[in-house]
């Protein structure tokens, strides 16, 4: 008891953006208790986009004025590196351009305890009730995303996954409409994604074994100490690549996403979609690049069947979807497993640095466009809501051109097509991929882009060259913030197709200094 | 062997009480039957007959049991705050206070949205 405490140093400078956003959604849970019900949303609003746009703007303070950081914040638990603030920035516009579509009421159910179809549900509709505590829950996700892709040691990690995912779960529950494959949806969610944390903290606990440590950079030291195989090592490492490949949805972890993706409100899916996605990658290239770097040879076989599945896997199974949500979620399997593609071209630092920099650019223009479509999705609705299945879809093309256009164009940024920024995206990482060694993945990637072309293209043959349903969807005006969101999103996906170049420079700036450790 | 000592009669002490108090039970205590005594323990739902559809099934156990968590997690980090309260000083000191502030947010949730409320 007589080693004196030394109180830890902590960068409060460098961790801005995240105390900016936590704090903000503290503010959000005060303003729910405090502030009378038909003011709630007229707070809530402004202080997340204030947060999230505040947070951004720390960023850039960061990234231009301050200079990046070289060595981690917090005694080591929190890395703002490069590839951390470009990940941020990337999430925080995601999340931004996703609250846009979260602002529009009509998304989320008035009571959620409320059973489906019952007349507690209808007494709470017609009298108004909102849910504003979306908000917070929103930024409590989008705080954990952020602290997720940075955190440099492993219990840092799974705290952020928890702050991740708790509140999406709930979130994932409050569809307005389809109310029982949305609370099925939550539940799933809930079930299989507490499964995997304890994956993840299992194989944590079995590294810390190993390393006796949790410390992202000890890890990596202590590898350098064993000869042969160690069981905790490898058993652990298996563990914990189980936690992070069922965030990002690889294959065979991939269960939970078209279901997840098809009952949850369609802006909280498309939160999901892009900004888990984005903060899951994060943290799996930091787990298995920074503390398992040395130890490639042992899980790069692994990946190499797990990209190859998940690609397969998603680009085949989006096929026989006859939902548009479902497809979507298939497509987005597809694409964990060319961003994985991207994961496993290691090399040395040079060829870390492009596979990386391949990495960011992607989930950047794989993000933007996806929020995207999901705006479109929610646009095109019946008399049920949104007209999920894909027969509806048919001659949308001839009643909405503008609207099928866009979203012919997404779908073509999805499928890489050039001109669109999915195609650079694509290129960024399968160029890495092939020099690094990996050119049988590429052939299998290119192959299932082929593949996955192929249901893109076949909805918008069916939006346009089909004969349009006499008793159509139809086309809902598009709120405020909904069109923003299909706006920026088309002009995001078209300039980043063109002329990628100065967002291709920033991501080879933030991915050339590596992950700090 | 002596340091054991205290540990027996620790034991010898906690098992008497526990033999004692089941044995004397039976003696002492009353018996008034009434039918919440046969019902489910302390669930809050009755088991049957199963309302039609599912049902809605109060929350209020629910509830309490979160708030104790969400206070006992606190405890947890009061105690070894508290042992080394004077070694930590200043910066231990605003640390806790942060904490306990965010504590209250929810707690304040939590009051103001009637969950501290039994009916």
């Amino acid at each position: 008891m007589n080693n004196t405490f030394q109180a830890p140093t902590i960068e409060y400078g460098q961790l801005a953006p995240l105390l900016l956003v936590f704090g903000a959604a503290v503010v959000g849970v005060l303003i729910e208790a405090f502030a009378p019900r038909y003011l709630r949303k007229s707070f809530q609003v402004p202080l997340t986009f204030v947060s999230l746009l505040g947070a951004f703007a720390l960023i850039l303070v960061q990234v231009f004025v301050s200079g990046v950081p070289t060595a981690p914040a917090a005694m080591g638990a929190v890395a703002v590196d490069g590839p951390s603030l470009f990940i941020w920035g990337v999430i925080l516009i995601l999340a931004a351009v996703s609250v846009l579509l979260i602002t529009d009421d009509d998304h989320f159910v008035p009571q959620a305890a409320a059973v489906p179809g019952s007349a507690e549900e209808d007494d709470a509709l017609a009298e108004g009730a909102a849910h504003t505590e979306v908000y917070p829950l929103v930024l409590f996700a989008v705080g954990g995303m952020l602290l997720f892709a940075a955190s440099n040691d492993l219990l840092m990690m799974f705290v952020a996954l928890e702050v991740m995912s708790l509140p999406l779960y709930l979130l994932c529950g409050l569809a307005r409409r389809r109310r029982l494959l949305s609370q099925e949806a939550s539940v799933k969610y809930f079930l299989l994604g507490a499964f995997s944390s304890g994956f993840f903290l299992y194989g944590m606990a079995l590294i810390y074994g190993f390393a006796g440590t949790v410390d992202l950079a000890g890890i990596s030291r202590a590898l350098g100490t064993v000869s042969g195989q160690d069981p905790l090592l490898l058993i652990g490492t298996a563990l914990l690549g189980v936690g992070l490949l069922f965030k990002i949805g690889a294959a065979p972890f991939q269960a939970w996403k078209p279901d997840v993706y098809q009952g949850a409100p369609t802006p909280i899916t498309a939160l999901m979609a892009s900004g888990t996605l984005v903060a899951a990658f994060g943290a799996l290239l930091r787990v298995f690049w920074v503390a398992l770097g040395n130890l490639d040879w042992d899980w790069r076989p692994v990946m190499w069947g797990v990209a190859i599945l998940t690609m397969v896997l998603g680009a085949i199974l989006a096929i026989t979807q006859t939902d548009i949500k479902r497809m979507l979620a298939y497509s987005s399997i597809a694409h964990a497993g060319f961003l994985l593609v991207g994961v496993i071209a290691t090399g040395d630092a040079r060829q870390n640095a492009d596979a990386l920099s391949g990495i960011l650019f992607y989930l950047l223009v794989y993000g933007i466009t996806t929020v995207g479509a999901f705006a479109v999705v929610t646009v095109v609705r019946d008399a049920g809501g949104e007209a999920g299945h894909l027969s509806r879809w048919a001659g949308l093309g001839k009643r909405a051109p503008a609207l099928a256009g866009v979203f012919a164009f997404f779908l073509l940024a999805f499928a890489g097509i050039p001109l669109t920024s999915g195609f650079f995206g694509k290129y960024a990482v399968f160029a890495a991929a092939a020099t690094g060694g990996a050119l049988p993945l590429v052939i299998v990637g290119v192959v299932s882009s082929a593949v996955a072309a192929f249901f893109y293209v076949r909805v918008i043959v069916l939006m346009f060259f089909s004969e349009p349903a006499a008793d159509g969807p139809t086309i809902a005006v598009p709120s405020m913030g909904t069109a923003a969101v299909v706006t920026v999103a088309a002009a995001a996906t078209v300039v980043l197709g063109v002329f990628p170049e100065p967002v291709l420079r920033l991501a080879d700036q933030a991915a050339s200094t590596l992950f700090i450790r | 062997m002596e340091l054991y000592v205290p540990i027996l009669v620790l034991a010898v002490l906690a098992a008497g009480f526990a033999v004692f108090s089941v044995t004397i039970a039976p003696f002492t205590g009353p018996k008034r039957w009434n039918r919440a005594k046969l019902d489910a323990y302390e669930c809050g739902i009755d088991p049957t007959p199963q309302p039609v559809g599912g049902g809605r099934f109060p929350l209020k156990y629910m509830i309490t049991a979160m708030l104790f968590i969400v206070f006992d997690i606190e405890i947890i980090f009061l105690y070894p705050w508290a042992v080394a309260f004077d070694q930590l000083g200043v910066f231990g000191l605003v640390e806790m206070v942060l904490f306990i502030v965010t504590v209250l947010v929810a707690y304040a949730y939590v009051w103001r949205r009637k969950g501290l409320d039994w009916d």
